[in-house]
């Protein structure tokens, strides 16, 4: 096999996968509790704070990822706050993503009926118990397709942090193509990696959701 | 101090503003051309025969998999070079963009295809209309109607990623805030402006999407 | 004895193993209203829907005016079709159009009338309806008996020679049965020809020209009302009738 692939690019896209799992399992994870914690307060908390969140959620939805990745690494310096790179990536995806999921949790949670609420408060469940085994139950498998989804945005769009100079597989990949010309060859390997990644994580959530489907839910 | 950022911010406004320009021909044009492809795409993907079938289904596998700023690159160092082909960033970004759209709005439109009752369609045979006919005025009509909301989410979706035209160095709004930052050092309030200029970009186009799909709504259409 | 307008010889129909029709046959008379009984999963929509080739068969033929169609021939189905209207039993309205469109859509793009003869001739069959007050409004601002309506005025726009009915009554409230019920009497006043599916046996009995019964995928006897449902006669029908009319007393 030419050496290109064997010595060169396969070695350097591998130690960029490790920088990019890096990158999308802290965020994903965190991501996923940032939503869930804002889409809960979105639809149950205090007044105020449901107003916040919604402003929030509003605006890292409707600025592009890649302004809020410049004002984290570039513009905070200006006010004498500096991150590395990496950290600035995964506050950003964060930050980001919790967004995004808060709105799927937030639906899931506008979606339950409240005759649910009535039913289990009439069996004598507590608000809490009525939470953790009726509510948040049902809202997550309500929620799941849409947060799935998210967390397959979140493996492309961590090919941002290349643009904030933290080098994952992007960055190795466009190291090797500027080094040796070989930008054709260089993409299309990395793309491999990146829809490998995706299919994964698509597989694994089919899975997850069949195992968790009940019949007649959520189909409405 | 504030005077100053002020000063900042109206020196490079207007510079700025014209970019937005170019940022909408880049979303007018990723979003025309994921139409044009999306439409057929979609009724390929459910009329066409397997080989058809199998061919599109790729596709959208592969746009939908790829990050964007991979394709971008792929493309305009790579794909597009071999081809000979000699496109300008403006036009790399909104063909990257319109081919990504084209596989998420398939997929949009062969839902919607697919959710329509299949006694239309047997009521539209029975009435002797060839297939052709069924698809051009039973099926396309209800199914682009019932994705006009779809739509709006994928405007706003284009809108910020074609930030990315700034790794090509599209004359966008992003690349020409970065230009300017990087002369004045002005980061934070430059691309806090710009972030809210995307902001209010998006509101006003969901806005004219929502009066849009107002205008078209029919008694009876939930989704 | 004249040709028939439509006659079905030995339609077969197999879906996997199952053998939904077996060696159904039926000839229309022209003017006729024939009205197909029979217990649920008889095969009535299937022998209906096959009777324009909604559903192909596996054998037999289909021949209009004496003449055998040629079903592989798109452009002979298509122009069979135009002229075998289908009245289905959940209206099948497009929702996308309101009532005068969906009466007029098919003979602007299948019969490439223009836009206003189009829309005189789809009020005109709206008309004869009773809906010409409802002609701007979409399905879902009508009824379902006005639904149905609307789709009766959408075939008979087309000028169809022969009018398939499936169970056209069974997806409605009972009081708004009647006024479809109403529309079907007058269109066989008007000399129309028709094959209906219906569990409405007092209008069977009273309009129907002859009465086929159909179970298990084959016709098991036609004739006359007054042949199958006369006091004293002992028929297959008679006896399905009589259970009919106690399941209907007992949902009561
Ligand atoms: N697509 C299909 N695949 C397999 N079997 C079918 C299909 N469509 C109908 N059948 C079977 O064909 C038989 C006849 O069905 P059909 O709908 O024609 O009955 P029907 O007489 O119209 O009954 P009903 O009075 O309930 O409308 C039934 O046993 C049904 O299960
Ligand atoms: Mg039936």
């Amino acid at each position: 096999m030419d050496p290109f692939y064997t010595n060169e690019l396969i070695p350097a896209l591998n130690r960029g996968l490790v920088m990019s799992t890096m990158l999308i399992i802290p965020s994903a994870f965190f991501g996923l509790l940032g939503g869930i914690l804002v889409g809960t307060f979105r639809v149950f908390g205090p007044k105020p704070i449901q107003r916040l969140f919604n402003a929030y959620t509003a605006i890292f939805r409707g600025v592009p990822l890649m302004v809020q990745l410049f004002i984290l690494y570039y513009g905070l310096p200006n006010i004498g706050i500096y991150f590395e790179a990496y950290t600035a990536a995964v506050i950003g995806f964060i930050l980001c993503s919790s967004a995004y999921n808060s709105e799927y949790i937030r639906g899931a949670l506008l979606a339950i009926k409240s005759g649910q609420l009535q039913a289990a408060s009439a069996l004598g469940m507590s608000k809490t118990q009525a939470l953790v085994w009726i509510i948040i139950p049902q809202a997550f498998r309500r929620a799941l397709p849409g947060c799935g989804n998210e967390m397959i945005y979140l493996i492309k769009y961590s090919s941002l942090a290349y643009i904030v100079s933290c080098i994952e597989l992007t960055g190795e990949a466009r190291a090797i193509a500027a080094q040796s010309f070989r930008f054709t060859e260089a993409f299309t390997v990395v793309a491999c990696y990146y829809l490998l990644l995706v299919s994964i994580a698509t597989y694994l959530l089919k899975k997850v959701e069949k195992r968790l489907a009940i019949p007649g839910f959520g189909t409405k | 101090m504030i005077l100053e950022k002020l000063i900042v911010i109206s020196d490079a406004l207007p510079y700025i503003l014209q970019g937005a320009g170019i940022t909408l021909i880049i979303v007018a044009g990723a979003m025309v051309l994921g139409l044009c492809l999306g439409v057929p795409f979609a009724l390929g993907q459910v009329y066409g025969p397997p080989l058809i079938r199998g061919a599109i289904g790729l596709y959208v596998w592969f746009f939908r998999g790829v990050p964007i700023l991979i394709l971008m690159f792929l493309f305009y160092f790579g794909i597009f070079d071999l081809l000979g082909l000699n496109l300008s960033p403006l036009t790399t970004t909104a063909l990257v963009l319109g081919m990504t759209s084209a596989a998420y709005q398939s997929q949009l439109f062969r839902g919607a295809i697919q959710s329509l009752p299949q006694g239309q369609l047997k009521a539209a045979k029975a009435l002797g209309m060839s297939r052709w006919q069924t698809v051009s005025s039973i099926v396309l009509p209800q199914a682009l109607r019932m994705s006009i909301p779809a739509w709006s989410n994928e405007y706003s979706i284009i809108l910020k990623d074609s930030a990315l035209a700034y790794v090509v160095g599209a004359l966008d709004m992003f690349t020409r805030t970065h230009f300017v930052a990087s002369r004045t050092y002005e980061h934070l309030t430059l691309f806090m402006l710009v972030g809210a200029l995307y902001f209010f970009i998006t509101v006003i186009g969901v806005y004219f999407l929502a009066r849009l799909e107002k205008k078209l709504r029919i008694p009876g259409y939930t989704a | 004895m004249t040709v028939p307008i439509l006659f079905a010889r030995d339609i077969c129909v197999t879906i996997g193993s199952n053998e939904i029709l077996k060696n159904v046959s039926l000839s229309l008379p022209k003017g006729s209203l024939k009205v197909l009984i029979g217990p649920s999963g008889a095969g009535k929509s299937t022998f209906l829907q096959t009777l324009n080739h909604l559903i192909p068969h596996d054998s037999g033929c289909l021949e209009l005016n004496g003449k055998e169609i040629n079903l592989n021939n798109k452009r002979e189905l298509y122009a069979y079709r135009q002229q075998v209207g289908m009245i289905f039993q959940d209206f099948n309205l497009f929702d996308h159009l309101n009532a005068l469109d969906n009466v007029a859509i098919a003979l602007r793009k299948v019969k490439g009338v223009e836009r206003q003869t189009a829309h005189n001739r789809a009020m005109q069959e709206l008309k004869r309806v009773g809906l010409e007050d409802k002609a701007t409004l979409y399905p879902a601002e009508l009824s379902g008996g006005q639904k149905q309506r609307v789709a009766i005025a959408r075939a008979l726009a087309m000028d169809p020679t022969v009018l398939l009915l499936d169970e056209p009554t069974s997806a409605l409230d009972p009081e708004l049965i009647g006024e479809v019920l109403a529309v079907i009497r007058d269109l066989t006043r008007d000399g129309l020809t028709m094959v209906m599916a219906t569990h409405q046996m007092d209008f069977a009995r009273a309009l129907a020209h002859e009465i086929v019964f159909m179970q298990d995928g084959e016709i098991i006897e036609q004739g006359s009302p007054e042949e199958l449902l006369q006091e004293g006669t002992s028929s297959r029908t008679r006896d399905f009738c009589a259970r009919l009319v106690t399941a209907i007393d007992d949902k009561r």
